[in-house]
């Protein structure tokens, strides 16, 4: 195998081997950075400081809405429970004020809805069953993909040195590494 | 008669194309080139004999010609005349023919170019172009025919016909319904014909890809034709998405301006494909690699605008954007299967028989960076993919039917973009063939230090702990930091060099390299939308409240006063309550916002218009709620606070003025191509 | 212009790429196709109707299983559903008048609230068993497109018609007739 490009064998020997160390980690901080934010997906997440354990007198409207955006109208597709402006919506908003008011929890009200009008009321489905596979699919796909990647960038820097590759180095004048793009371009 | 007429020219470009497929295939199998000319001509003329047709559609629209069914359905007397035109795509029927139009348009572009160095490639372009015309044609012959009329048959029922039924008595209505009230807006009349430019805009490249494949041609020629087709059809592609976002925000009245619906992702997905290939082809251009993989990139894309249009047409999915159930579903299943099929068989049968690849020569080269960007967008479009048809699976196989929602949306693509804006702050650091590590280093450390200021800054001043949104605006910092690092570095070397002033030096530079300065630009238009996105996503406010008249209300930095309720009849048979709201920072009136609520009484739907104060820190955004009973003591208010959210908007108008500067023809090339042609025989490997 | 050096072994591994990628792409295309037959099918017009389990709003539990023998009228409502008022009185009517007759006349309530679902019966002074459709199980089974939907099922328990929209009383008398005849 030739080595191929202008720079040293050592100087190119020490930036492949940091780069086989940082592509690695790299991938590794995504992956586990995308799981870490994946994984805050899977128990359902509460609206920023709700928690009533005792009942509320009256609960305001953005403390139903903070529910409700959780859910969506059963009956017209996509929309969510608290922009929905049907009668049957303003229904629904007003029995998750009357559960708020006796002291149910967010999660609970869900539970109720799921219960009531079947699953496709929430944003996202439980973390069960088929569903599982919904969440792992994605960064299974990105995983998959990076591998491949990977393997072709592996197979193409094995082979020798195809007609005119690998042009100079980058030059430290900008201007003069543009002039030279161009000149290639035209031949 | 108007309509009988609209449809005979229609049929005729039906049969026009059907004559342009078969002369295409006897001319490549007799090798006799005047069949392949004829073929040409008859893409050729496909376009003025649908512009008749649409012509006519047009007319029979601002004649109230009500007796046709699709004119009753999307129009009505009382519409302005510019509606009456808009309502052309108001309905599936009508917006059958404007994608018609406009395909044919483009072929007619395409066949009008000079096809004297690629004769190889002309029948099979026109093969392709003249299929997908052909069957667009005949769902709105067959299927969904706009000119047809309403009649009442012997027995009392009335029907909808192109000709006469048996005994029938034509049905003049005196009026039409009317276009759907959500549909009125000046944004959602451009949204339609920017977002069809952009598909069928990019037919064009895929049928060049599968004339090169079917050729096997190992070059990249089709690219380079294709290069500034791909690029105006993505940038329509990108207006009518914006457009889109746009028109939910100020109409829909719900906050938002992307809501993950099925037919928004079906949109956004061939966007997202034909992004990486745009990146991708230029590394088929400076080193010859990732022909196939180009090949493929096209063909996916052409496909996903196949599968957004049946998503969107075929009532497969139900939802605010997809037209009424009709029978064109089975016959566009068929289309996008026998598309998908004959796709695939041609990439993986000629697929080892294309020339191999070169080798990358570095972890860090340009090449293997596009590949990542590659990487990235496809991981999203699956992303994507996967949750849209999730429920049809989930429905297979558990009978059970969920809902997938932003969350999931949210959650899978969030990292993926956050990767790509690091990209965006690397990749044009980087060098095609080789790039050493310490450059790179070298290159980015400015950048860097000035984005960790930014860090900086967020932490302490913006105090800003959400770590999500910091992630993303310290990446769009660098990614604009890296981007505006490489104007300053350019102009400042040609402005030694040439001894211009830096501001005449910055110009000529991106004169000189429009695709190059362009695509920095359109990077900075990405990055102030991310950072609108980042704002809207992690510190949008909201609150809802009953307020009496003179009471206020209260949302972040803001106070808002409802001053006044007014209730009256308008023109267009809609019952208007506008209410005046005052909005107030810290202790001065900044705005008075008219927040409406739209009662179309004919339609029997309710539009709710937000009233809306931007800045540049963002959207105060207040709805008069339309579902509470406004009593004259009282009125609902829902108000939004949305930081941020005019980035988005400017970054979009920044994107679009990039890609004119990127797809701007460059003098010297104009000057090559009017001259000797051995300049761009030379299939330049760099 | 030399293929890449390991193309000739990926040989027998480029041909299982191939085969997953051709699966793949059917599978896909089998979903699509299977969506669309769903979403073209409509309501469920003959055949044995789909068993189902109502918990009435008095409590009371019935069972599809439990009908067999007799004509069996499944209307689903909601009381958000304003052309579901204007069938209510005339379903009423048809109740009683077919009460001898044994004719099981059943409500079920499309997605909706407690409150006003009791609030519906008791103005349109409805007498025979209604229940909530939990889960949207029931709806789903008999694949309504919305409300009012109607379903008449003979003796064997085969859905013998199926009525869209509101149902005048003349119209249940006309279907219900030959059905608790034979």
């Amino acid at each position: 195998m030739l080595p191929i490009g202008p720079m040293s064998r050592q100087g190119r020997e020490a930036d492949r081997r940091g780069l086989e160390i940082l592509w690695p980690l790299a991938s590794l901080l995504w992956i586990g950075l995308w799981g870490g934010w994946a994984g805050l997906l899977l128990p359902q997440r509460y609206p920023a400081g709700f928690l009533a354990p005792s009942p509320v007198p009256t609960p305001s409207a953005d403390q139903v809405n903070a529910v409700a955006r959780q859910l969506y109208c059963p009956v017209c597709a996509n929309v969510p429970l608290d922009v929905c402006s049907t009668q049957a919506c303003e229904q629904w908003r007003a029995i998750i004020r009357e559960e708020l008011s006796q002291g149910w929890s967010a999660q609970q009200i869900k539970d109720y809805f799921v219960q009531e009008y079947g699953e496709r009321v929430l944003a996202s489905p439980p973390a069960q069953g088929l569903n599982l596979l919904m969440y792992l699919l994605p960064p299974l796909a990105f995983v998959l993909g990076a591998y491949f990647l990977y393997r072709a960038v592996h197979t193409w820097r094995g082979g020798p040195g195809g007609a005119g590759s690998a042009p100079s180095a980058p030059a430290e004048d900008e201007y003069a590494r543009r002039l030279e793009d161009q000149l290639r371009r035209k031949g | 008669m108007l309509a009988t007429l609209g449809y005979f020219f229609l049929g005729i470009a039906f049969l026009v194309c059907l004559y342009g497929v078969a002369a295409s295939l006897y001319g490549v199998s007799a090798r006799q080139e005047r069949w392949i000319l004829s073929a040409r001509n008859a893409m050729l003329l496909a376009c003025p004999l649908i512009t008749l047709s649409a012509f006519s559609l047009i007319g029979l629209l601002l004649t109230n010609h009500f007796e046709v069914a699709f004119v009753w359905s999307v129009s009505s007397r009382s519409l302005p005349a510019y509606l009456k035109v808009a309502s052309l795509w108001g309905g599936q029927d009508g917006s059958l023919v404007l994608w018609c139009w406009l395909l044919s348009a483009f072929a007619a572009g395409a066949a009008l170019r000079r096809w004297d160095r690629d004769r190889e490639l002309l029948p099979w372009v026109v093969l392709v172009v003249l299929v997908t015309l052909a069957f667009f044609l005949s769902l709105a012959l067959f299927f969904d025919n706009p000119f047809a009329r309403l009649w009442v048959s012997p027995d009392g029922q009335s029907l909808a016909a192109m000709f006469t039924p048996a005994g029938a008595v034509l049905l003049i209505p005196s009026d039409g319904q009317g276009l759907n009230p959500l549909l009125r807006d000046p944004g959602m009349i451009v949204h339609p014909p920017m977002l069809y430019l952009g598909f069928v805009g990019l037919v064009i490249p895929y049928a060049f890809g599968m004339a090169a494949l079917i050729t096997r041609r190992g070059d990249d020629r089709w690219i380079r034709i294709t290069r500034r087709w791909t690029l105006v059809a993505w940038l329509f592609l990108s207006i009518g998405l914006v457009l889109g976002a746009r028109w939910s925000y100020e109409v829909l009245g719900w906050g938002g301006y992307w809501g993950w619906d099925p037919v928004e992702i079906a949109a956004l997905m061939p966007w997202l494909t034909a992004t990486a290939f745009l990146h991708s082809v230029m590394i088929q251009e400076k080193r010859g690699m990732l022909k196939r993989w180009n090949l493929a990139l096209i063909t996916l894309t052409y496909e996903l605008v196949i599968f957004a249009a049946f998503l969107t047409r075929s009532g497969l999915l139900s939802s605010v954007h997809a037209f009424a159930q009709s029978s064109i579903g089975p016959v566009f299943f068929a289309f996008m299967g026998g598309t998908v099929l004959v796709s695939l068989a041609l990439l993986l049968s000629r697929w080892n028989g294309l020339p191999g690849e070169e080798p990358l020569t570095s972890l860090l080269s340009r090449e293997t960076l596009f590949l990542v960007n590659n990487l990235l967008f496809l991981s999203i479009v699956a992303a994507c993919f996967w949750g849209v048809v999730f429920p049809l699976i989930s429905q297979l196989f558990t009978g059970q039917s969920v809902t997938v929602g932003p969350p999931f949306y949210q959650h899978a693509t969030g990292p993926l973009f956050a990767a790509l804006l690091l990209l965006m702050a690397i990749a044009p650091l980087s060098a095609w063939g080789t790039t050493a590590l310490k450059n790179l280093g070298r290159l980015i450390l400015g950048p860097f230090l000035l984005s960790l200021v930014l860090l900086i800054l967020l932490l302490v001043v913006a105090r800003i702990s959400n770590p999500e949104a910091l992630l993303g605006i310290w990446l769009a910092g660098l990614a604009a930091f890296v981007t505006l690092d490489e104007f300053w570095r350019g102009a400042r070397a040609r402005s030694r060099s040439r001894h211009e002033v830096l501001p005449l030096a910055l110009w000529n530079l991106a004169a000189r390299n429009r695709r190059r300065y362009g695509g920095y630009v359109i990077h900075l238009g990405v990055v102030f939308m991310a950072i609108g996105i980042v704002g809207t996503q992690f510190f949008q406010q909201q609150t809802q409240g009953t307020l009496a008249e003179g009471q206020e209300i209260e949302l972040g930095p803001y106070t808002a006063r409802y001053d006044s309720i007014s209730e009256w009849m308008a023109s267009d048979q809609r019952d208007v309550t506008q209410a005046v709201v005052s909005v107030f920072h810290g202790g001065n009136q900044v705005a008075a916002l008219d927040p409406r609520r739209d009662d179309y009484l004919a339609a029997q739907q309710t539009v709710t218009i937000p009233g809306i104060f931007s800045t540049v820190q963002g959207d105060l955004y207040v709805i008069l709620v339309g579902w509470e009973p406004i009593a004259s003591s009282g009125a609902t208010f829902m108000i939004y606070w949305n930081p941020l959210v005019n980035f988005l908007w400017s970054g979009a108008a920044v994107l679009i003025l990039g890609t004119l500067v990127a797809a701007w023809p460059d003098r010297e090339r104009r000057r090559s191509l009017a001259g000797a042609s051995h300049w761009t025989d030379v299939t330049a490997r760099s | 212009m030399e293929a890449s050096p390991s193309s000739a072994a990926r040989g027998p591994r480029v041909s299982v790429a191939r085969l997953i990628l051709w699966g793949l792409v059917l599978a896909f295309l089998a979903l699509m196709g299977f969506g669309l037959y769903r979403a073209q099918e409509g309501q469920i017009r003959g055949g044995l109707a789909p068993g189902f389990t109502l918990t009435t709003f008095d409590g009371r539990v019935i069972r599809s299983s439990d009908l067999k023998g007799e004509v069996v009228v499944v209307n689903f409502w909601a009381s958000w559903c304003t052309s579901c008022g204007q069938e209510a009185q005339d379903l009423e009517a048809a109740f009683q008048q077919y009460r001898t007759s044994g004719v099981v006349f059943l409500g079920i309530d499309y997605v909706d609230t407690g409150p006003q679902a009791r609030a519906y019966l008791q103005q349109f002074g409805i007498s025979y068993p209604n229940g909530p459709d939990l889960g949207t199980r029931i709806s789903q089974s008999f694949r309504i497109g919305g409300v009012p939907e109607t379903y008449f099922l003979d003796r064997t328990g085969h859905v013998a018609t199926v009525e869209i929209g509101p149902i005048t009383l003349a119209e249940i008398r006309s279907i219900l007739d030959p059905l608790v005849a034979g």
